[in-house]
């Protein structure tokens, strides 16, 4: 119990750090030094000091939404696999209230948003309704497909089961999964080529668009929230392709950690190489995703 | 009456009967005339209206002016390229153009304008909303208000207000030549300089009769180009970085920077403040400033090679900017439109071959033309190699002889059209000298003026999401419209 314990609270330290790679492989792929990898955990120290302003137009909707909003995440973290070691929350059918909790998490900020009233945050939130339609059913799909695979039916014991061997196996399965999480990683976290984190444009904006009214420590939340979903779900990525265990906790939270690192480097490159969809596009690479899940679960039922 | 670019003419030798004056006008117009110019000068009590119609093909121009003395009849339903200078008109005279589609202040200059306060178009229906962008934006840029009219993601209207930062700069030429006036021009929109500058320049040497030397003119020409070599780097890196492709954003931020540091060398500001003076220029190149410059452009245009050919090869990038932000040439030409947005819906105009003026010489011109962002993207890529190549052809071949001449006193009664190509495309300056031969009325158009309706076109029917792609294609001044 103490190393599942130990092991969320790796989660709940190191994930801030996760954008920090990210940053720094975009910078060096432009020939700059970038920010300092911790660049977020300082940014996060301002803003808890900051008092937060308010529009008049708003109402307790509005402050309640990235307090929710993180209360889900944290809530989710706690199903998360970690390198196939079991969770201190597990039990039958969590990665249903997982999905669930993302799903509470989003409709907390949605509403935030509109609580606003203003025409950009109505524009971002109709956005990331639109585009949620195509990813939630594409990370549910996947997420069957993987349960099918192993037989288990919980997130830690998914990733617990997968072994080398299921890759032998039902590699096409377990691929198409990957694949569709990772194009789900990047649509659900505002990652190129869905949106773009650093546009200062509004009009061209999907989440991003959403949080321009918060400021202080509720923004510090929505930041930190954002790190531990980049994190949630890059961590089904990283298990899903190191499925090997050595026993030990210590290899594994290590190989786990380094393969999550590695992921952000791997964002790091996706966005360096590639340009932005255009809006009306995005949806077709959500559909890509939700096609790639629901073969994996056709192919798993039919093996 | 008709006149050429760079030279003299007398102010009354363009004097019609007022009953035909609007007549002519159209009928100019509608034999493939471009308006460059279309104001009233105050006379007396009343107003004369003055048109300058420029033929591109047959590189001629032609003044029209008549007395005005009260409401006059609107070209605009016929000829959309005047919708704005006659708007301009009726702010300035109080004269309303009847029969004007969309009446309105252009720069809020009434004692009791607020800026930004008028009418705007209104759409109705279910599903239907607007979004109102600016005059405060989230980006350090100029201020201009868009409203957009929307289903959806779908764009089917834009009106654009500009007018915020009008400064009266055209006011502050009459009465001159003065001192200060060279400053005016260069700033009239400050990443024109050189461009708005020379325009100036032109206007008062051809009203001096003055001939400018030959090296003088070289030099010139060089930074001008240098000029077009910055903004067109920086153009392509900051529609790069708009559809989030970082490597070529990065390197054409920093090469823009090289591009002006060639022009500090010259003169000693990036933008080349202070180079020009009418009757020449303000400093010469030695040798081992020409070689000095030579292996700058010949690395700089290299590096800027390399950067813009991952655009083309870069599929994803292709893909944004193809088919987005479409300009037919259809609305091109009907709305005026000038410079590379013109050229890239098909517009053969290019004041450097139609109105050719100083170091330029058989000067072919770079067009490009589905009118979309991925066509005002290449032209500029076009244009930069030709820059590349005219100022290194001026490197090798520089004239000798003096860098100015002394410019005397302006002739009395009379007006000069100085037409330049800037980066962004013709900019048109117009001076008229009084009896006692200073400048009794001053307009400068600026490429702006003509492009802006074009970035509304663009948007038609388009994603509003493509806003900020379509409006850095574009890449207009709003203190060059607002003057």
């Amino acid at each position: 119990m103490t190393k599942q314990l130990a092991q969320y609270l790796v989660v709940l330290a190191l994930s801030p750090l996760l954008l920090g790679v990210v940053n720094r492989v975009k910078a060096f792929f432009a020939g700059r030094r970038g920010p300092p990898l911790p660049q977020l955990y300082f940014d996060l120290y301002k803003l808890l000091h900051k008092t937060p302003v308010y529009s008049r137009t708003t109402t307790r909707v509005f402050r309640a939404g990235p307090v929710a909003a993180l209360a889900c995440l944290l809530t989710a973290l706690a199903i998360a696999p970690f390198g196939g070691r079991p969770s201190f929350f597990a039990f039958d059918g969590d990665f249903i209230l997982l999905v669930y909790l993302l799903g509470m998490a989003r409709f907390a900020t949605v509403i935030a948003a509109l609580d606003t009233g203003s025409s950009f945050e109505g524009m971002g939130a109709s956005r990331e309704v639109q585009f949620a339609v195509f990813a939630e059913p594409a990370f549910f799909l996947a997420l069957a497909a993987l349960a099918k695979t192993t037989g288990a039916m919980s997130v830690s014991g998914i990733f617990g089961a997968l072994t080398p061997a299921v890759w032998t196996t039902a590699a096409p399965v377990l691929a198409l999964v990957t694949a569709a999480l990772f194009l789900v990683f990047l649509a659900e976290n505002s990652r190129v080529p869905a949106d773009d984190p650093n546009t200062h444009l509004e009009l061209t904006m999907i989440h991003e668009v959403m949080v321009l009214d918060h400021s202080g420590p509720e923004l510090a939340f929505i930041l930190y929230g954002a790190s531990l979903k980049l994190w949630l779900l890059g961590s089904f990525i990283a298990c899903s392709v190191l499925p090997r265990h050595s026993g030990s906790w210590l290899t594994d939270a290590g190989l786990f950690t380094a393969a999550m690192f590695a992921i952000a480097v791997v964002v790091g490159v996706v966005e360096s190489i590639m340009a932005r969809l255009r809006m009306s596009k995005v949806p077709y690479m959500l559909i890509t995703a939700l096609a790639f899940s629901a073969l994996a679960l056709i192919f798993q039922v039919g093996r | 009456m008709k006149t050429d670019n760079h030279s003299s003419f007398i102010f009354s030798a363009t004097d019609i009967e007022p009953e035909i004056f609007l007549d002519t006008a159209g009928s100019r117009l509608a034999a493939g005339g471009r308006a460059i110019a279309y104001f009233a000068v105050p006379e007396g009590a009343a107003y004369r209206l003055v048109l300058a119609v420029a033929f591109d093909r047959e590189s001629r121009v032609e003044v029209y002016s008549a007395p005005l003395g009260g409401p006059f009849r609107s070209l605009t339903p016929s000829f959309p390229q005047l919708h704005l200078f006659e708007r301009e008109i009726y702010e300035q005279t109080g004269y309303t153009p009847e029969g004007h589609p969309w009446l309105k202040p252009v720069r809020f200059t009434g004692a009791n304008d607020k800026p930004g306060v008028a009418d705007f178009f209104s759409v109705h229906g279910s599903e239907i909303h607007e979004v109102a962008v600016g005059p405060v934006h989230a980006g350090v840029i100029e201020p201009g208000h868009f409203r957009f009219q929307c289903h959806g993601e779908k764009v089917f209207h834009l009106e654009i207000m500009l007018g915020y930062q009008h400064r009266g700069v055209e006011k502050r030429f009459i009465g001159g030549p003065g001192p200060r006036d060279l400053r005016y021009a260069e700033t009239l929109a400050g990443d024109t300089s050189i461009g708005h500058g020379w325009a100036y320049c032109g206007a008062i040497e051809a009203l001096c009769g003055v001939n400018v030397p030959a090296r003088a003119q070289a030099l010139r020409g060089i930074m001008l180009e240098l000029e077009r070599l910055a903004n067109h780097t920086g153009d392509l890196g900051a529609l790069s970085g708009d559809v989030a492709y970082l490597p070529t954003a990065s390197f054409c931020g920093r090469l823009r920077g090289d591009f002006l540091n060639m022009s500090a060398l010259v003169c000693g500001s990036r933008f080349g403040r202070n180079m020009l003076r009418p009757g020449g220029v303000n400093f010469d190149l030695d040798y081992a400033l020409v070689k000095e410059l030579k292996l700058r452009l010949e690395t700089v245009y290299r590096d800027v090679e390399n950067a813009v050919s991952l655009l083309w090869n870069t599929a994803s990038v292709i893909d944004r900017f193809d088919g987005t932000g479409t300009v037919s040439k259809q609305a091109a030409e009907g709305l005026g439109l000038v410079g590379p947005a013109a050229r890239a819906s098909g517009v053969g105009l290019d004041t450097r071959r139609n109105f050719p003026y100083g170091p330029y010489e058989n000067f072919t011109l770079a067009v490009s033309g589905s009118g979309d962002v991925y066509s005002r993207a290449y032209v500029r890529w076009l244009e930069i190699q030709k820059s590349a190549d005219l100022v290194a052809a001026w490197l090798d071949s520089l004239p000798e002889g003096p860098v100015s001449a002394e410019c005397g006193d302006l002739k009395p009664d009379c007006g000069a059209i100085s037409l330049i190509e800037g980066w962004r495309g013709q900019i048109c300056h117009f001076a008229l000298t009084g009896a006692d031969g200073k400048l009794r009325y001053y307009k400068a158009a600026d490429p702006s003026f003509h492009n802006w309706q074009g970035l509304a076109m663009a948007l038609r029917n388009g994603e509003i999401s493509d806003f900020p792609l379509c409006n850095k294609s574009f890449n207009l001044s709003y203190c060059g419209h607002d003057l």
